[in-house]
């Protein structure tokens, strides 16, 4: 009896637990008002229509994965779709488990076109596609070699780099830092250029350069820019996506506590600039605009024009818009504002080759 | 007349159960203002809708199965082995190592991946056996940590192995448990022959549990070691071996992800959750090998056909995990219906 009542106990806490667990991660739904899925949408049938899987972190990460349903969205309704099947739709993974399903099930529902949004969906698309013949797929971050499949890469180096640029010559305390998602090759290329750039503007900066493991743990990312921010550290750039936002939330408390604090986030992905507001302060310096949607959309339109680039990777650079930084709205000033103009310039012309990698790495 | 025999009350509870937390699930779902019917049909098409998704679903139950058998069987020996979750890692790593690093016949290659994987888990949970049967560490302490020890672990070695990537390669087509009949059978779903092997283990379970001497002791330090110890039996080398027993079971759990749902592995930022469903599952079904399948098939539907609600029914994914976590809540909370039942019995027949 006692053990039948210590069971029921103990399913009790793990059930509660599950749905706190849920509970927390509720908050999230709140930004898309206006967008409420309302699948199998009555908008007219088009011969075309596009969709795609978000990696964990869902269409409002304020980053990597808004950006591409911005270009999955706009594109969608420059052509007068509606959300749902025929249109332009996305679902949201919640697990690596779920890419093949997902991708599936979107095939299933006959669109088009469909995009694997980050690496890690690899090869569920390399999988999917394989049995989706008809469909036509696009791996964003990644590349998968087969006919049905458009891979898209960007140079986030480059991007990097600028942001490196800026950040050099921003700082006060001469003490930089940077936070990653996970170690893997994207994410240093998004290292290896900042580096590089902060390195061009001031060479005796060491940047703190830190990884916390995942790109969901805002408080992990909070963890780390406090303890960056408490040993000098006034500029942070980050490439972590939804840890990112505890970044933002740390910069933000400490600005709210002392409004002369000299504390500056860098944004990444999307323009972050509203992630940054404090009363009448903003503490996101600019943001590294990858701008994912340009991407998306440029395949859309090979796509419906019959131009599919099946088995190619295409790879976006600053010349091709598919970087840049987000207008700073007067956090930097002009002066500074040409000099990082002038470094884009020559990485334009091919002047400036930044690396890919981070040197004590490899 | 006897309308409500105990027989009836055990087909009744889990039912009531069900139905219960579905009606609270709508309510969430009518507050949020989605439809709960359209919810439900998408569930309820998510798991049994066509042979696709039955075969994503029954995919989606094995590692389930074998990680409730991992939990349920400590608990049957008076351990919470809360390290089901390292165990599946590490026998994940260890399986999809073996299918991408050897180059076998695959009558040879399949076991020795699966073996590998076994090992691997029972060598994590023999940490914990040892600390507790030596030394009295508590196995929560040991296994939580064990855990967080596995995932970094394995996160390294896989970047290692690759040289600087996020995962391994593919495992060879010999290792593989994918099979091209099932899949042809399902339209193309990842079902593999893993669910074979988690129903031989909740066999393997049952035999060892209840049909040798081994199986005897084991329960008996698991319902009072003092008593087992006075009857002779060393508690310490009982530890032990359901420690180890526990971590085979989880580590074949993670074999199921390598060699049939993945065919890889990749660096993870987090953990599975299976490890820790697995616990649920073990308590759902009682710790019993018959009831660990009804507790995994219970979680393995419920994970996977939540996927069809926002894909069907454009629910979002927030609002159905709370549905789903609501589910599993009834059905925990199984016995005060049992209870509220009985009591309605009597008031009737004391009439």
């Amino acid at each position: 009896m006692k053990k039948r009542k210590f069971g029921l106990a103990m399913s009790l806490v793990l059930a509660a637990g599950t749905m706190l667990a849920a509970c927390g991660s509720d908050d999230k739904g709140k930004n898309d008002e206006g967008e409420k899925p309302a699948a199998g949408g009555s908008g007219e049938k088009s011969e075309f229509s596009i969709a795609m899987v978000t990696d964990v972190g869902g269409i409002d990460d304020k980053s990597f994965n808004q950006s591409a349903w911005k270009g999955v969205k706009e594109f969608g309704e420059d052509q007068g779709w509606e959300k749902g099947t025929g249109g332009y739709d996305y679902l949201q993974s919640t697990g690596p488990e779920d890419y093949t399903t997902n991708l599936n099930n979107l095939a299933r529902r006959d669109f088009n076109l469909i995009y694997g949004v980050g690496f890690l969906m690899e090869d569920a698309i390399e999988d999917i596609a394989a049995q989706q013949k008809d469909t036509q797929f696009s791996i964003i971050d990644g590349e998968v070699d087969a006919p049905n499949v458009a891979s898209i890469l960007f140079k986030e180096q480059e991007g990097g780099y600028l942001a490196g640029v800026a950040a050099g010559l921003m700082t006060k305390s001469d003490k930089i830092g940077f936070i990653g998602g996970m170690d893997n090759p994207v994410i240093e290329r998004f290292e290896a250029g900042f580096l590089e750039g902060v390195k061009a503007v001031k060479p005796e900066i060491k940047v703190d350069s830190k990884y916390v493991g995942a790109f969901d743990k805002a408080e992990l990312g909070k963890a780390e820019a406090g303890r960056m921010y408490s040993s000098g550290v006034d500029i942070i750039f980050h490439a972590a996506g939804g840890t990112g936002n505890g970044i933002f939330s740390e910069a933000k408390e400490r600005k709210q506590a002392d409004k002369d604090a000299y504390v500056w986030v860098i944004g990444v992905d999307s323009d972050q600039y509203e992630e940054g507001k404090v009363g009448d302060d903003n503490i996101t310096l600019t943001s590294m605009l990858k701008r994912v949607d340009v991407a998306v959309k440029d395949i859309a339109d090979l796509s419906m024009a019959g131009n599919f680039p099946g088995g190619e990777t295409k790879v976006y650079g600053l010349q091709d818009d598919g970087l840049g930084l987000a207008d700073s709205r007067g956090a930097i000033p002009q002066d500074v504002l040409d000099q990082i103009d002038e470094h884009a310039q020559k990485i334009a012309n091919g002047e400036i080759e930044v690396p890919e990698f981070v040197e004590k790495k490899k | 007349m006897n309308i409500m025999s105990n027989r009836m009350i055990n087909i009744l509870v889990p039912v009531i159960s069900i139905l219960l937390g579905l009606l609270v699930g709508a309510v969430v779902m009518l507050i949020s203002d989605y439809n709960p019917i359209t919810g439900y049909i998408a569930l309820w098409n998510g798991i049994f809708g066509d042979s696709y998704a039955i075969g994503e679903t029954i995919r989606q139950i094995s590692p389930y199965l074998l990680a409730g058998l991992a939990v349920a069987f400590a608990f049957r020996s008076g351990l919470f082995n809360i390290g089901v979750e390292g165990q599946l890692i590490v026998g994940w790593f260890a399986a999809a190592y073996v299918g991408m690093a050897f180059d076998l016949p695959k009558i040879i290659h399949l076991p020795f991946a699966l073996i590998a994987a076994a090992v691997a888990g029972a060598l994590w949970g023999l940490v914990p056996g040892i600390l507790k049967a030596t030394l009295k560490v508590h196995e929560v302490i040991v296994t939580i940590m064990m855990n967080y020890i596995a995932l970094h672990v394995v996160n390294a070695l896989i970047k290692t192995l690759s040289g600087g990537g996020f995962k391994l390669e593919r495992i060879h087509e010999s290792a593989s448990l994918r099979s091209e009949f099932l899949s042809n059978l399902t339209d193309y779903s990842t079902l593999h022959y893993g669910i074979f092997v988690a129903l031989a283990m909740v066999v393997v379970m049952w035999f060892i549990l209840e049909k040798t001497k081994t199986g005897y002791e084991l329960k008996s330090v698991g319902y009072n070691d003092h008593a087992a110890r006075y009857a002779g039996m060393s508690a310490n080398k009982n530890i032990v071996l359901a420690m180890v027993i526990s971590g085979a079971f989880a580590g074949l759990g993670g074999a199921m992800e390598a060699l049939g749902t993945f065919g890889n592995m990749s660096s993870m930022g987090g953990f599975t959750g299976i490890g820790f469903d697995g616990i649920a599952v073990a308590l759902l079904g009682a710790n019993t090998p018959l009831g660990v399948i009804f507790g995994a098939t219970l979680f393995g539907s419920l994970k996977y056909g939540a996927n069809n609600m926002p894909n069907e029914a454009g629910i979002p994914v927030e609002i159905v995990s709370i549905i789903i976590a609501l589910v599993i809540f009834f059905v925990a909370c199984g016995y005060i219906i049992r209870v509220g039942l009985i009591r309605l019995r009597n008031k009737k027949e004391a009439k």
